[in-house]
């Protein structure tokens, strides 16, 4: 049996992974349902006045939608830790940093997604202005794809240890601050008729940078957390 | 300057002590917090010390049944 | 490699004789540190005339200022044995890494409080969420994650490994927090002490708060002296050189 390619590898570990998240599709259901609940309660608790609700839409989709891709991220490794596809992984010839990244794109796919799907309901709900819906797919398609990628290696680091939930959001928390502050910045910029090109742009910057140091960084901490 | 000028702090004692408080309470807790685990450890230690020494000294009896 | 440090240094390396270097060294730096300290007190709330703009109140600043630049000292501390943990795994740069985040999350705190303290009647607001003050938060919770991160694995040492790793990733903080009131529009005033030229401020102001900061510096290094030693005594407790410690005390 001759070698597989690089590329031929990536595609069988993404169709690998992709395949996973089928068959367990009630788990894709579920920052879903989180996300929309948790919006729900908003006006419940603030009052139902629409004035307000524009105001705080931007900021808690996208907190909103945070929460969710940190619910869903512990769950990147902890299969594959499990019954040892992972250690097998780290082991493997490809460069782990490149089959990292594909684990990456499939959780991605399989959680973000789905979530920037129903982020104009979610926004809607709140009365987020139409016109301004772009700009807010626009800032969560650029930084959905960041959190997976910075939350990856944390979870790497944390991988294998107890009590990985909270510790987890407590390490996430600091490092995705300027996501947020810079999504629901343009965003918030849209809304009052400002140019909203900027922070966009700063998050693009982030992605590429973070597209390439990211899973080498993931890779690091795989094998410093699975060296015992 | 009398005693009770200090104290008032021109009317802002209500920050400036306790915020001198705070520098002092943590710093004194981050110097005992060390000194604590050393002694504890050691007692620990020592406690291991003298169980092992005593297991030596006499032989464990057997738990078969005879 | 090794070539070039020199034997003293390597020897520093190993666990008994680093643990007796440390409690020759621990007594002087935290007396010198008492010693700084007080005459910076006496400095700053007795001699020190009262800011013409502020009163009184500007007296927190000579706690303040040199607990923040601690807090971002400690991390620089941390990251750099967390460097050499990581590419040399010397046991003894893993403990310093680990013992320093909180000692730095401790100076970081007081530099949360004091700060928020200053600014109500500065300010007139407990809390604002400006570049520095939101970024010295930040380096709050990165210390609190070492932390945490240390004490989640069973294995010590590679819990330490993964903390470092997290250390050398929050770094990036570290300019933030220094640089934030030059980048951006903060509430937070801009910085007044310079390391060349004059400082914006007066001397009978300034040794006060340099000698506060010097004994900080010290009192953070004997604090480290301490700690280490204590988790050298946990880390190495089946070891020899700690076995006869131990039976050679008696009592504390």
């Amino acid at each position: 049996m001759s070698a597989p390619s690089l590329a031929q590898a990536c595609a069988a570990l993404l169709r690998r992974d992709l395949t996973l998240a089928w068959r367990r599709r009630g788990d894709i259901a579920m920052p879903v349902l989180y996300a929309l609940i948790v919006t729900t309660l908003f006006p419940f608790a603030l009052g139902p006045e629409s004035a307000l609700l524009q105001r705080i839409a931007s900021g808690v989709v996208l907190v909103t939608v945070l929460l969710a891709m940190l619910l869903a991220l512990d769950a990147l490794f902890r299969s594959d830790i499990e019954d040892g596809s992972l250690e097998q992984l780290v082991l493997a010839p490809q460069p782990l940093a490149l089959m990292l990244a594909m684990k990456i794109l499939a959780h991605w796919l399989a959680t973000a997604l789905p979530l920037i799907v129903v982020a104009p309901l979610l926004a809607g709900m709140l009365h987020l202005p139409a016109a301004v819906m772009p700009v807010l797919l626009y800032s969560l398609l650029l930084a959905t794809p960041l959190l997976s990628l910075l939350g990856a290696v944390l979870v790497a680091l944390t991988a294998g240890t107890r009590r990985s939930g909270m510790l987890l959001a407590l390490m996430l928390l600091p490092l995705c601050v300027p996501v947020v502050i810079f999504a629901a910045g343009a965003v918030a910029a849209a809304q009052q008729g400002l140019p909203w090109l900027a922070p966009i742009a700063w998050l693009a910057a982030a992605l590429v940078l973070l597209l390439v140091l990211a899973p080498l960084a993931c890779a690091a901490a795989l094998r410093i957390a699975l060296d015992a | 300057m009398t005693l009770q000028h200090f104290l008032a702090m021109g009317g802002y004692a209500a920050y400036v002590w306790p915020a001198y408080a705070v520098f002092l309470c943590v710093l004194l807790a981050d110097f005992l917090a060390p000194i604590l685990r050393r002694r504890r450890l050691l007692r620990e230690l020592q406690a291991r010390l003298t169980r092992q020494a005593a297991r030596q000294r006499q032989p464990q009896p057997s738990s078969d049944p005879p | 490699m090794s070539k070039w440090i020199p034997l003293w240094l390597h020897k520093l390396g190993s666990p008994p004789i680093f643990y007796r270097f440390a409690g020759v060294l621990r007594p002087w730096l935290l007396t010198l540190a008492l010693l700084l300290g007080a005459v910076a007190l006496y400095g700053g709330l007795v001699l020190a005339p009262a800011d013409y703009q502020q009163g009184d109140a500007y007296r927190i600043i000579f706690i303040h200022v040199p607990c923040a630049s601690m807090s971002l000292v400690v991390y620089g501390v941390m990251a750099f044995a967390s460097f050499l943990a990581l590419i040399w795994r010397i046991k003894l740069a893993e403990v310093v890494a680990m013992q320093s985040a909180p000692i730095g999350a401790a100076f970081t705190f007081i530099t949360l409080v004091t700060g928020s303290l200053w600014g109500k009647p500065m300010w007139g607001t407990w809390w604002t969420w400006d570049a520095r003050l939101t970024s010295e938060l930040v380096l709050l919770f990165l210390y609190l994650g070492v932390i945490g991160l240390y004490h989640a694995f069973e294995d010590r040492r590679q819990g330490a490994r993964a903390a470092a790793f997290l250390a050398l990733i929050g770094i990036v903080n570290v300019p933030i927090v220094h640089f934030s009131v030059n980048w951006w529009n903060t509430l937070h005033q801009g910085a007044t002490l310079r390391l060349l030229g004059p400082s914006k401020i007066a001397p009978a102001m300034l040794w006060p708060l340099l000698t506060m900061m010097a004994a900080t510096q010290l009192y953070f290094l004997a604090s480290l002296c301490g700690r280490v030693r204590s988790d050298l005594l946990d880390l190495e407790s089946g070891k020899d050189w700690v076995r006869k410690l131990a039976s050679g005390s008696r009592g504390p």
